[in-house]
């Protein structure tokens, strides 16, 4: 019965022309990809002309000190901030609970989640350079202040969710608040504090127009540091670094839907 | 199960983390204390730095900017403490002016006398008394072209900029007083020329070359040349013999009615902290087989001569690289600017890239 | 859940103030004063030519990319309603892993007139103009469109649309007054998660548009790092982002309303 009625809907378009839509939809999004990985693996310096394949620029990766510097400083950004904001987030998310003020105060911190990232990482200059030197410290705060929103995002329904009887029957039966927190609460909050712990670190990781309005000497991240390539020719060693980065998140996220792929077949 | 799952790819995140920033961290990255040194960006050999950090003992902080504008906010916002900058004539000039570059101790400098004392002449328009600044590359204007499409003849002019033929083949540099250049000059204005007399109709031409244009770009004109994209650019030296090195069908002209010469220097600003290891920094630049190995990277022209020496003779009268008398004479060096000038030129600039 | 944990609160509220109120009070500080005192010149300098233009022009090319990528977002996510596989979804959000910068550069390499696409398509350039930049534009932002599209239409309960056909409703009826309706929640946030950051985008178009296409984005990246005029910069950014939030905000109600 319900297979039909679906039917009803998707034969007003013949399969085809269905499958060359999302096929057309798909080429459309990897081809700049395509191009990418293939000129990581491109022995010409100079994009378009095609020099023989190598893996020059792969094994450059690890030799090039400027590009490990980069590597180095968007892994320590990116997993320091989302750190911090997932801490600060979430104890926000529980904090917040009973105030008066909570919608006001979840409309402002979702203020740099709704604003122009120009205008927050400008915003965010202007106080830094009055207040403290540009450099690693000013990118990482500013991380932080984008990050907290996207944490709450993935704590406040887990929270909502938690069933707070547990909690109070834990404190009855006479275990202490920290006890009843870690055993009860935590337990409840966890796939939501580490689904916002992923996000803010990937956002963290591409982040451009924050980090490159916030940054100081010599700090680069991938981003900053490839657009500044951009006008010297960017380093081929970008392109493979990305291409592990991307095939990377391509296995992550393959091993964990896997499962409910051979679920649902 | 789920769980579980969530689980392992975040801790299989945090230990490909932890290894990334084990492996790859560098000790003292994320040290405050240094000689903080400032530049064009690729605009050093790589290892020249590293270098200088092993025989002297003092650490480097090396940092890279793109337009002479965006340095002079990164350093007059006071939020970094850089000790030596290199830059470019008119700005050097502006910040002497200002009172912000401390006075060089020549004895600290001994490789001060490789540089070709040529380019005091030029030098002197923006540090008058020679007290300031070194010179660390020079080089001219002009127009890079495809030989196979453009002739010589029609290169040696800046007239070929509103030639309708090229339409879609010209890329401008995207900076306003590099692309004012041409304009004033057809109109037999100075470059330095920021008269509202000179300056409209300028303008003026230059609304009218921005419909032939490929694209506004600063170094990345050099690639498009290379690659084929445009046929003709307007172009400082440097970019120019990079660019002909990788095709040969490109070639470089210094127009006949004149063009700009440029000079970037290296100087301490008030900022510096380390004026003793700044200058070592200054002096070790101007080695010669340290400016050697610039040379060899960057591939503008070198004031030193110590590094002309070194080259053969196909090299010294490689015009493009070295340009000889008479096209030095038709060039003028761009004069320091005061606020209200670098505002009209600014408003002249949006004007043209929103019209 | 008591007092005590309201403490849990405090650093969270200290890093609001800290971090997004007074950096918004920067900010308008300097919008609305500079050394000669308190003046409205540089919010209003919106009005100039040199800045009007390229606002429209940023209005305009967020508006069409919203369009285009509703457009290309429901047909599809009424497509992917017959797969269940989460693959097929997955295959979607992936791009979003690709560093930015990179991929808009590779669209840059494919459309120059030497370009990759030059072999199938040829004397076709498009780089640096106002269509490449809002094909860059699409491009960054589509999975932000079919992301939320496709869960709000994945979510439809199909027996509301047997329902709707047993009833006599035609396949525009359905699509119309059931199905978009329906999947108004996802269709709104896709608008917003767009139409923001293609209206203060710069830097797609300050690599595809060839220095000749100046966005309002562009205008106050340059006012900050080139051109020293920070006051200008914050009045600009200012006049931005009360376009951002209107904008932000409209929908919201309008989201609210459908359910009051």
């Amino acid at each position: 019965m319900r297979k039909m009625s679906m039917n009803r809907v998707n034969t007003f378009i013949p399969e085809w022309m269905k499958k060359f839509y999302v096929g057309l939809i798909l080429i459309f999004l990897y081809m700049p990809i395509i191009v990418l990985i293939g000129l990581s693996f491109n022995n010409s310096k100079y994009y378009v002309s095609f020099g023989g394949w190598t893996l020059k620029w792969y094994k450059r990766l690890f030799t090039d000190e400027i590009i490990r510097d980069a590597i180095a400083t968007t892994l320590f950004i990116a997993i320091v901030s989302a750190a911090c904001a997932t801490i600060i987030g979430t104890c926000g998310v529980i904090g917040i609970e009973r105030m008066r003020s909570k919608k006001v105060i979840l409309a402002v911190s979702n203020i740099p989640l709704l604003n122009a990232d120009i205008v927050t990482g400008v915003s965010m200059m202007l106080v830094f350079t009055r207040f403290l030197r540009l450099g690693t410290l000013s990118v990482l705060l500013a991380h932080i202040t984008f990050e907290i929103p996207y944490v709450m995002l993935n704590v406040i329904p887990a929270f909502s969710r938690m069933d707070r009887d547990i909690y109070n029957a834990a404190l009855d039966l006479g275990a202490s608040r920290a006890q009843a927190f870690f055993k009860v609460i935590m337990p409840q909050l966890w796939p939501g504090i580490l689904s916002g712990f992923l996000m803010a670190m990937t956002m963290s990781i591409d982040d451009f127009s924050i980090t490159y309005f916030t940054r100081g000497a010599g700090v680069n991240t991938l981003s900053t540091m490839i657009y500044t390539q951009l006008k010297r020719g960017v380093n081929p060693s970008m392109y493979s670094l990305c291409t592990i980065m991307f095939l990377a998140v391509f296995v992550l996220l393959a091993i964990t839907n896997l499962r409910d792929f051979q679920k649902t077949n | 199960m789920k769980r579980l799952s969530v689980w392992m790819v975040v801790l299989l995140l945090l230990v490909a983390a932890a290894l990334g920033i084990g492996l790859f961290a560098k000790k003292g990255q994320y040290a405050s204390d240094g000689l903080v040194v400032l530049n064009y960006g690729d605009y050093i050999a790589p290892g020249v730095v590293d270098m200088f950090e092993e025989e002297t003992g003092i650490p480097v902080i090396y940092e890279e900017y793109e337009t002479p504008e965006s340095m002079y906010t990164k350093y007059s916002s006071h939020s970094i403490n850089y000790d030596v900058i290199c830059t470019s004539d008119y700005m050097t000039g502006k910040l002497i002016e200002e009172g912000q570059v401390l006075p060089l101790e020549w004895e600290n400098i001994p490789n001060k006398r490789w540089i070709n004392p040529v380019y005091d002449e030029y030098s002197a328009s923006f540090d008058p008394d020679l007290r300031y600044s070194v010179p660390y590359f020079v080089g001219t204007v002009g127009i890079l072209y495809n030989s196979d499409v453009v002739s010589r003849d029609e290169a040696s002019s800046w007239n070929i900029l509103w030639d309708e033929k090229y339409r879609g083949q010209i890329i401008m540099e995207n900076s306003v007083r590099d692309s004012l250049i041409p304009a004033l000059r057809l109109n037999g204005d100075s470059i330095n020329d920021t008269s509202k007399k000179a300056l409209d109709p300028a303008l003026e031409l230059l609304s009218l070359q921005k419909p032939l244009n490929y694209a506004y770009l600063s170094d990345d004109a050099m690639y498009e040349m290379i690659m084929g994209n445009a046929n003709l650019a307007l172009i400082y030296s440097g970019e120019a013999n990079a660019a002909m090195l990788e095709n040969e069908a490109l070639d470089y002209e210094v127009p006949m009615e004149g063009s700009n010469l440029w000079i970037d220097s290296w100087f301490i600003p008030k900022s510096c902290a380390h004026k003793a290891q700044a200058e070592a920094f200054i002096d070790f630049m101007c080695r010669p087989d340290i400016a050697y190995m610039n040379w060899d990277h960057v591939y503008y022209t070198t004031p030193n001569t110590g590094v002309y020496d070194m080259l053969d003779e196909d090299e010294q009268s490689d015009e493009a690289m070295f340009p000889p008398n008479d096209v030095l004479r038709r060039c003028e060096v761009f004069r320091v600017l005061g606020d209200d000038e670098i505002r009209t030129l600014q408003e002249l600039w949006k004007q043209l890239k929103t019209s | 859940m008591n007092r005590m944990s309201q403490k849990a609160a405090y650093p969270y509220i200290i890093w609001i103030v800290g971090f997004i109120i007074i950096p918004i009070l920067y900010i308008f500080s300097y919008a609305v004063h500079d050394e000669n005192g308190l003046t409205l010149k540089y919010v209003l300098s919106i009005l100039w030519t040199v800045h009007r233009k390229p606002l429209f022009l940023s209005l305009y090319l967020a508006f069409i990319c919203v369009i285009v990528c509703l457009i290309i977002s429901i047909p599809l996510a009424i497509i992917l309603r017959q797969v269940q596989s989460r693959i097929v979804i997955f295959l979607f959000m992936l791009p979003m892993w690709m560093n930015t910068i990179l991929s808009i550069l590779a669209w840059k390499l494919l459309l120059a007139p030497r370009g990759l696409l030059s072999h199938f398509l040829p004397s076709v350039s498009i780089l640096n103009t106002v269509f490449a930049t809002e094909l860059g534009m699409i491009y960054d932002l589509l999975p932000f469109a079919i992301i939320p599209i496709h869960t709000a239409f994945a979510a439809i309960d199909e027996d509301v649309i047997r329902c709707a056909w047993d009833l006599g409703a035609n396949r525009w009826q359905v699509f119309c007054k059931v199905m978009l309706p329906l999947a108004r929640d996802g269709i709104v946030s896709a608008i917003v998660m767009v139409f923001v950051p293609a209206l203060t985008s710069f830097v797609v178009s300050d690599m595809l548009g060839g220095g000749k296409v100046m966005l309002i984005g562009n205008v106050i990246e340059q006012e900050f790092t080139n051109l020293m005029d920070w006051h200008l910069g914050a009045g600009l950014s200012l006049v931005l982002m009360v376009f951002v939030l209107l904008s932000t905000f409209i929908l919201d109600e309008n989201e609210k309303n459908e359910y009051e």
